[in-house]
């Protein structure tokens, strides 16, 4: 057994007959494994009528089983300390645990029986529903929420995948029927859509073997691929103010559509956004707004490239005093940045920091297990922890002056806020 | 099931080298060499239970203060040194407790112990930034604010203390942050911010004389003062229930039941720690990382009472390691049409049969086991394992940490039984309600 990320990754990689695929990276740092079973069923895949659908029957995965009913499930994970968390993204329903390595054969079956073999009971349906309208009222009372939520319609438009809350809405859920869980799973959650990850003190040899083993007789043709559609045009800048009553600070989304994951200059805009919102306490943001006006806890953007173009967002919480201050210092920030570039210090700031900080990001059996899932989604190579450092250290500044100059346009900000009637409109 | 050996090179450190420097720094440095990372965090005994009426939330503020440029590393420096090593830094203050962190390659060492020798001796403070801060943490406050579940906590903590400065919150109250001055500031800083009231750690790839060389060098010439006095007046007991309800705007209901709990050194803690483990799931010790995330607490008997049966959409507990008595805090959120009269009748239905009949063995060894498994997944990196070093040395003292296994394994039904019976009863609890005003048409 190695250690796994002081001479890099070193994953087995197989794919089972029947289209799925099982990633293992050993790594004996601690008697642990994390266990990761990822479809690609996200929100994406929602019937138009049902959004949310993926992310219901994500959360009632796990609530009984051909071979388990729930509370056998409950209680075979609860006596291993194992919490087995379900989540759905727009493009992928995920299935996450961790748990002790001497527990890892019966973790593993329990996990790959709630992916394959669900039986959606009614019952359980209609428990996680109310508990998912509960999370949807609070999600309307929380500013930024809120704000997300209004800046991606903006973006994207509501029917458009990344532009609907992919939890749903009240609406949405009391239409769904168990016969919808039932056809989304069948339809989407096939074994070609399935990628298992496993890191942790487990020999690759015999992972690989049980997983093989559980995932035995099953067997569909691959799903059907659904494109991501287009977003809309750019248009001229736009500013929407959700009014959330009784808080005591608004919220400010501010962002626009930026480019796939798979595109070329992906490593240019990563840098980009570094300096941007992302160095030391938040980039250039957090430097002006935090550092030199004092206005804000936390100033920042992120950028969160898809299979789709996605969005580029700056993120502010703010006394309702001060929305329309801090937005003039976003628009600045975002000016400036697309008009000039960055300086050549700051490029090479930012490379340095992020090269050296996928170390901190393979350190443990959750952060390898994310980042092997994300290189198999988008075909990145096994050794893609190995090619990262050339990627991010090719990048030029006039890369990243380039994809600036591309995205960052106030003229074109689509800007949310979300707080306290009085001041949320002020823009 | 319950007998489990776990090979455990992390959770119990081995080769932990202990050392005190000459102006009383205590440094403890522990090799793990399975990643190329090193990970520095300074501890001080120092929090919110520090503070008098008046100057509430200074720590806090001061915190904040000390990324703020030292006489050496001009403000504008701060951001980068480590950063340039792929390195993260942080920082938080609670009530026992300031702290701060750099996580960074192992060739950052030197600079990271730099950066705190810096902050514990050299801070600047200079007036302009501490206003430009003292919005920031206004701001901070707000936005918690807006969170209806931590306005609820600030709440029921404040009703549950009558005497004990646990019972203001560790950002402070919002009229003492916008009159405290920078030599409010200052002064606080000087006090605490000496070598023989803090605690340096170092966990990673070290070669541990050259770490403690490099604290030597960077530690070893600044001046102790004289330890701080920590007098927080004791809480009297309570003499009957206690209640307070918040009423805004909002859509959600929120419920807080909340009861003295033991200090983390007294007999009572680890009992509580397994109740609190049959009642909500396990959450573990790490403060830093184990209570992002849900616990395993699907056969949990709050889980089971309240969210399987449709009254709550979730239930948590909360029971933390700290140097004085705190509390132990049971969190609802009330499904929507569920009156909280109703969710509260049923969580003390639960705590009475708790109470009344203690928890099964089955009910024992699942507690035990989950406790044991979270001790090994909240030591998955150097950076928990300095958190968790440097907690048990700042809040509990030495030889707590290394203990907390066997001290979890040793303890039986009838010590659970009978701190659910003495300690959980309905006299000795605050109870909180967060009832929104509907404001949709």
């Amino acid at each position: 057994m190695t250690t796994a990320v002081t001479r890099g990754l070193s994953p087995v990689r197989s794919r089972l007959d029947n289209g799925s695929v099982v990633i293992v990276q050993e790594n004996a740092t601690s008697p642990a494994v994390t266990i990761l079973a990822t479809f690609l069923a996200g929100s994406l895949y929602d019937p138009p009528d049902l959004p949310g659908l993926a992310h219901l029957a994500g959360r009632v995965l796990d609530r009984g089983t051909a071979l388990r009913p729930a509370e056998v499930i409950a209680e075979q994970l609860d006596d291993r300390g194992v919490a087995l968390r379900a989540s759905t993204s727009r493009h992928t329903t995920s299935l996450g645990c961790t748990c002790l390595a001497e527990d890892f054969d019966d973790v593993l079956a329990i996990v790959l029986d709630v992916a394959v073999r669900p039986v959606f009971p009614e019952e359980e349906i209609d428990k996680r529903r109310a508990e998912i309208i509960t999370m949807l009222r609070q999600d309307e009372d929380n500013p930024a929420v809120r704000a997300a939520e209004t800046l991606f319609e903006m973006l994207y438009g509501a029917a458009h995948p990344y532009g609907r809350p992919a939890k749903g809405s009240i609406a949405s859920l009391e239409r769904m029927e168990r016969a919808d869980i039932v056809a989304l799973h069948q339809a989407r959650m096939r074994p070609a859509a399935l990628t298992l990850t496993v890191v942790g003190d487990v020999a690759a040899g015999h992972a690989l073997e049980r997983a093989a083993v559980e995932l035995q007789g099953w067997a569909a043709p691959p799903p059907a691929p659904v494109a991501v559609e287009a977003p809309p045009p750019r248009s001229a800048r736009a500013v929407r103010a959700v009014s959330v009553p009784g808080k005591s600070q608004t919220d400010i989304a501010y962002g626009f559509v930026a480019i796939r994951r798979l595109d070329p200059r992906y490593y240019a805009y990563w840098v980009m956004n570094n300096i941007l919102g992302q160095f030391g306490l938040g980039g250039r943001l957090a430097d002006n707004i935090r550092e030199r006006q004092g206005m804000a806890y936390y100033a920042f953007s992120a950028f969160d490239p898809s299979v789709g173009e996605g969005p580029l967002v700056v993120r502010a919480g703010v006394d309702p005093a001060n929305v329309s201050r801090a937005i003039t210092a976003i628009d600045h920030e975002v000016g400036e940045l697309g008009a000039h570039g960055p300086t050549a210090g700051e490029l090479e700031e930012s490379r340095r920091y992020l090269i050296g900080s996928i170390a901190r990001m393979l350190e443990t059996n959750q952060g390898i297990a994310t980042f092997l899932q994300t290189s198999e989604q988008f075909n990145l190579g096994l050794d893609y922890d190995r090619q990262l450092p050339r990627h991010l250290g090719a990048v030029t500044l006039e890369e990243v002056r380039a994809a600036a100059a591309e995205v960052l346009h106030p003229e074109q900000a689509a800007i949310a806020t979300a707080g306290p009637a009085r001041e949320a409109g002020a823009a | 099931m319950d007998a489990m050996a776990l090979p455990a090179p992390l959770i119990e450190p081995r080769d932990l080298r202990e050392v005190h420097l000459g102006n009383g720094l205590k440094v403890l440095v522990q090799p793990v060499h399975t990643a190329p990372l090193v990970s520095v965090w300074c501890w001080y005994r120092v929090g919110s239970r520090d503070e008098t009426p008046g100057l509430t939330g200074v720590s806090h503020w001061v915190e904040h203060m000390n990324f703020k440029g030292t006489t050496n590393i001009p403000r504008d420096q701060m951001k980068g040194i480590v950063e340039r090593f792929g390195g993260m830094w942080n920082g938080y203050t609670w009530i026992d407790q300031t702290t701060y962190l750099e996580t960074a390659g192992r060739d950052a060492l030197d600079q990271m112990l730099f950066i705190e020798a810096e902050r514990m001796s050299n801070g600047i403070y200079d007036p302009a930034e501490c206003e430009s801060e003292r919005t920031v943490i206004i701001s901070e406050l707000q936005g918690g604010e807006n969170d209806p579940d931590q306005l609820l906590d600030s709440e029921v903590t404040a009703t549950a203390f009558r005497a004990h400065p646990y019972r203001h919150p560790t950002i402070g109250w919002i009229e003492d942050l916008r009159r405290m001055s920078r030599d409010d500031l200052y002064s606080h800083y000087r006090r605490y911010y000496i070598p023989n009231n803090a605690t340096l750690v170092i966990v990673g790839d070290v070669e541990v004389d050259e770490a403690l060389r490099l604290a030597e060098r960077r530690f070893g010439g600044i001046a102790p003062g004289p330890i701080p006095l920590r007098n927080a007046a004791p809480e009297p007991p309570q003499r009957g229930e206690r209640r307070v309800t918040i009423e805004r705007p909002g859509t959600t209901a929120y419920l807080k039941v909340a009861w003295h709990a033991p200090a983390a050194t007294d007999p009572d803690f680890f009992p509580m720690l397994v109740l609190d483990a049959v009642l909500t799931g396990a959450k573990g010790t790490n403060i830093w990382s184990s209570f992002r995330g849900q616990p395993p607490q699907r056969r949990a008997r709050l889980y089971t009472a309240l969210v399987e049966s449709g009254l709550a959409s979730t239930v948590s507990g909360a029971l933390l390691p700290t140097a004085d008595p705190f509390l132990y805090t049971l969190s609802l959120t009330a499904m929507k049409g569920i009156p909280l009269s109703a969710v509260e009748t049923a969580v003390f239905e639960e705590v009475e049969r708790v109470r009344t009949s203690g928890a099964l063995e089955a009910e024992m060894a699942r507690a035990r086991r989950q406790l044991r498994a979270r001790t090994v997944f909240e030591n998955d990196s150097v950076t928990n394992i300095a958190h968790q070093l440097g907690y048990f040395e700042t809040v509990t003292g030495p030889g707590f940490y290394t203990a907390l296994r066997d001290r979890i394994d040793a303890v039986t039904p009838d010590q659970v039984a009978d701190v659910a019976r003495r300690r959980l009863s309905r006299q000795f609890c605050t109870v909180g309600w967060f009832r929104p005003q509907e404001t949709r048409p």
